[in-house]
């Protein structure tokens, strides 16, 4: 039978070999905002029932302790600006839903769900459906509601709709270059989180602390452990008493557990090449260069390395410069807009009759 | 107890449903047994189930000057408004011979003039349009198309007349909520549709890509077609999103937009690639900084010439506002009549321009007694519906009609039609219109159905959105009943 003839309207191109920068730009920060309210939740979570246990604590071990994690942020200073004290209640208060913190919770789920407004048309209705409904779970609570009736509920609340927004994602969308922006802005963001919970203890592994394993306070480890999901797994690989170097090299160099540095750091470096197109023995961008390096640094070097040579703390900072001038490099080579002010207000003019 | 047990009274208007506040009207008389067997608590579950999707979904719209949370979602009323099959023949040829008029006119505006040269309109009121776009007078656009898509707004009068409200030749929004009306009912009823014969509206999406596709230039192969979005501020934000999605085409802003050598690009994480047709959101005045507003930022400097040279379509065309001008809709009969020679199927309201002193006068004097609009603005804003303002509010329109006569005009209030709706707990009448879809591509299509609006507002005309409307699912059936 003959093709028909040329009569119908010509067939629509196909969209899905096109991807806009703009789009790509929100679906990695939509990655980004997501698995950092999630990983807030779950430091929070953790934390605030570490409080619960150490009821005995001094006013100054608990300022100390939120102080510590408040360090590892890098939001100290935020912090001070709005905040007499950091304690249990004021440093939930400032990561949860204090929308002066743009790291927090609360601003991460709104940044989240503005990103997707914006690329509503690409990502899956259930896609939406979750982050929608975080929002509007988050919007309707007052941060006086949630302490009355118990935080745990609502940071677990935050984690599963973000695990169900990742499951979903992985079921419903395409595996096409929107993907890898995907991909590669979640493991960003995911060993970014793994880097500063760990830092959070970093001065019980001085370089001289050889014989740091008796002082060690087993449950502040442990709850290191916790908020990187990882004590169950750490327990399956080293089975036997939870030692502050052995927690630290898990968290740093494991090759299987997926928020290990080294594991978020292939990822990284994958997505990485596939993004820029740079897949060469040695790469040719700075970001890619940069990756490589972290990448085999993660693979060669030994715990050891890192504890007398760099210093624990000195190669997490360095890490996470690491980290955030790989995602500088790929904002600016593959999806730079200026930013316009006065953009919006033009938005909200034109007449919809 | 079941919704129907209240007491309902159906006034001085022309019901949707009953006839002197009892008898059902046939086409309704299936759903008045639904209803009659329907407990009141699975109809109010069925209400907060629906209202919850609208909510989860992000089927919202947003408000402008309100600052207490920017979005909400569209009142949706469960009652729907049904249109029996000859009733809806009428509407459709009304509305295909009034678009058709319409394009006659654009093309004659922007080429030879003739119906100026022959006095059917005065020259000074098409010339000095506010949307009149002198710089593409003898331009021909792509297939001699001007308005692709349209939504005429249409009221129905005391005695259940059809009426035309006004043309909506520029962005006409509102299709979306059409076809997210239609889902939300067959979740709340599915059965009243097995026994209804209810027309599908959701070959919207598919007849507007084609549409879109039939401007294409001729030579491109597999033609790329955009919509262009002001962006996510726009109060019709959700809709640019669904229709992109229902046509599987992608949305941009004019920042992902770049014109080289005259041809339209998308900037892509590839690079550039190019654009053929654009369904586009934003006014004419936001498209070209280069040639409109210089301080636009929405728009895509270069896109005008590329649109001069052939190699990118747009839809609507630039300048069709001139069209739905209000003081040119009160031409538009005189215009059917002088391109078709045929007698207008649907009526205009009757109006007065203040252009026109005899006209003007008799506006001053009765301003209270009238419907004074200006002459370009949409929403519902600009507007003053005498009988129920204050002496005040009279008094300001009065001045600004006198100081501007050729920005406004006036119409007899219309009683328009109720159809019951639920209104805390019983079913009152409410004023409703009906703005059904027009497409124009190789052929014109009226969607059978369209975007049934209703002034929730106890007494309320007004059904725009913005001014506390909501709305409903329209039925048009395949039978009388």
């Amino acid at each position: 039978m003959a093709a028909p003839k040329n009569s119908a309207p010509p067939l629509l191109r196909p969209q899905a070999s096109v991807m806009l920068s703009r789009v790509a730009h929100s679906l990695y920060w939509m990655s980004r905002y997501i698995e950092r309210a999630e990983n807030l939740a779950r430091l929070l979570d953790v934390n605030l029932q570490l409080m619960l246990d150490f009821q005995g604590f001094t006013t100054t071990a608990v300022e100390e302790h939120w102080g510590s994690i408040l360090l590892s942020s890098g939001d100290e200073k935020l912090f001070a600006e709005h905040y007499p004290h950091a304690d249990s209640r004021s440093v939930t208060e400032f990561f949860a839903f204090d929308p002066r913190n743009p790291n927090s919770i609360l601003s991460s789920v709104y940044s989240a769900r503005e990103n997707a407004r914006m690329i509503r048309d690409q990502i899956s209705l259930e896609m939406w459906e979750t982050i929608n409904e975080l929002y509007l779970y988050l919007h309707d609570r007052t941060s006086d509601e949630v302490w009355a009736t118990g935080a745990a509920e609502f940071f677990n609340n935050i984690k599963r709709s973000a695990h169900l927004f990742q499951g979903l994602t992985a079921a419903t969308y395409s595996r096409n270059e929107g993907w890898e922006f995907l991909q590669f802005g979640r493991f960003l963001e995911r060993a970014d989180k793994t880097t500063r919970i760990l830092d959070v203890k970093y001065h019980i592994l001085l370089p001289n602390a050889t014989d740091v394993g008796g002082a060690v306070d087993t449950a502040q480890w442990q709850a290191v452990l916790r908020s990187a999901s990882a004590l169950e797994a750490y327990r399956r690989f080293y089975v036997r008493e939870i030692l502050a170097w052995k927690a630290a090299e898990f968290l740093i160099f494991s090759d299987s557990f997926p928020r290990s540095l080294h594991f978020c750091m292939a990822e990284i470096d994958d997505y990485l090449r596939r993004i820029l197109g740079d897949t060469g023995t040695r790469p040719r961008t700075e970001a890619g260069r940069l990756s490589r390096r972290l990448l085999a640094d993660l693979q060669s070097l030994t715990i050891d390395d890192v504890l007398q040579k760099h210093g624990l703390h000195e190669f997490l900072v360095e890490a996470q410069k690491v980290l955030d001038r790989i995602g500088e490099e790929v904002v600016q080579t593959t999806m730079f807009y200026p930013a316009e002010s006065e953009l919006g207000e033009q938005q909200q003019q034109q007449i919809q009759q | 107890m079941s919704i129907l047990n209240s007491h309902y009274d159906s006034g001085n208007f022309f019901d949707e449903m009953f006839i002197d506040g009892t008898a059902v009207r046939p086409h309704y008389r299936r759903l008045g047994e639904r209803l009659g067997t329907l407990p009141l608590k699975d109809f109010d579950h069925r209400r907060a189930a629906v209202d919850l999707a609208f909510l989860r979904r992000g089927v919202t719209f947003t408000v402008y000057h309100d600052n207490a949370g920017t979005e909400r979602i569209f009142p949706f009323d469960l009652i729907p408004r049904i249109i029996p099959n000859t009733e809806w023949q009428r509407i459709e040829a009304g509305l295909v011979q009034r678009i058709t008029a319409l394009n006659l006119f654009l093309d004659d505006v922007y080429h030879g003039q003739k119906c100026l040269k022959d006095k059917i309109i005065p020259p000074a009121l098409v010339l000095g349009a506010k949307h009149f776009r002198r710089e593409f007078m003898n331009f021909t656009v792509p297939r001699g198309i001007y308005v692709h898509i349209c939504g005429t707004d249409l009221i129905r009068d005391h005695a259940g007349n059809y009426l035309v409200l006004e043309d909506n030749l520029r962005c006409p929004s509102g299709a979306s909520y059409m076809i997210e009306n239609r889902s939300a009912m067959r979740r709340a009823f599915p059965n009243l549709f097995h026994s209804y014969g209810v027309r599908p509206v959701e070959s919207y999406g598919d007849d507007l890509v084609k549409a879109l596709l039939h401007l294409a230039p001729a030579d491109r192969d597999k033609p790329s077609v955009v919509l262009l979005t002001p962006g996510v501020f726009n109060s019709a934000y959700f809709e640019h999103c669904f229709l992109a999605r229902q046509m599987g085409i992608p949305i941009v802003e004019g920042r992902d937009l770049v014109v080289r050598d005259a041809r339209v690009y998308m900037r892509t994480t590839a690079g550039l690639v190019p654009v053929d047709v654009i369904y586009r959101r934003i006014d004419d005045d936001f498209l070209d900084p280069t040639v409109f507003r210089k301080d636009s930022m929405l728009g895509v400097p270069g896109l005008v010439s590329a649109y001069r040279a052939g190699n990118v379509a747009l839809a609507n065309s630039i300048g069709t506002g001139v069209a739905d001008d209000k003081v040119i809709y009160a031409y538009v009969p005189q215009l059917i009549k002088y391109y078709l020679d045929q007698d207008p199927i649907l009526p205009n309201v009757n109006t007065y321009l203040a252009s026109e002193p005899l006209d003007r006068k008799f506006i001053l004097e009765n301003i209270e007694k009238l419907v004074v609009k200006s002459a370009n603005e949409a929403g519902g804003y600009g507007m003053l519906i005498g009988p129920a303002s204050t002496k005040e509010e009279c008094e300001k329109f009065r001045d600004q009609v006198a100081a501007n006569p050729r920005n406004f005009i006036a119409q007899d209030p219309i009683m328009l039609s109720r159809s019951p709706t639920w209104c805390d707990g019983a079913l009152e009448g409410r004023h409703i219109d009906l703005r059904p879809y027009i497409l124009y591509g190789d052929k014109i299509t009226v969607t059978p159905g369209g975007l049934t609006r209703v002034a929730l507002r106890k007494g309320s005309l007004v059904v725009n959105s913005s001014q506390g409307g909501g709305s409903k699912d329209t039925w048009v059936l395949q039978g009388d009943e």
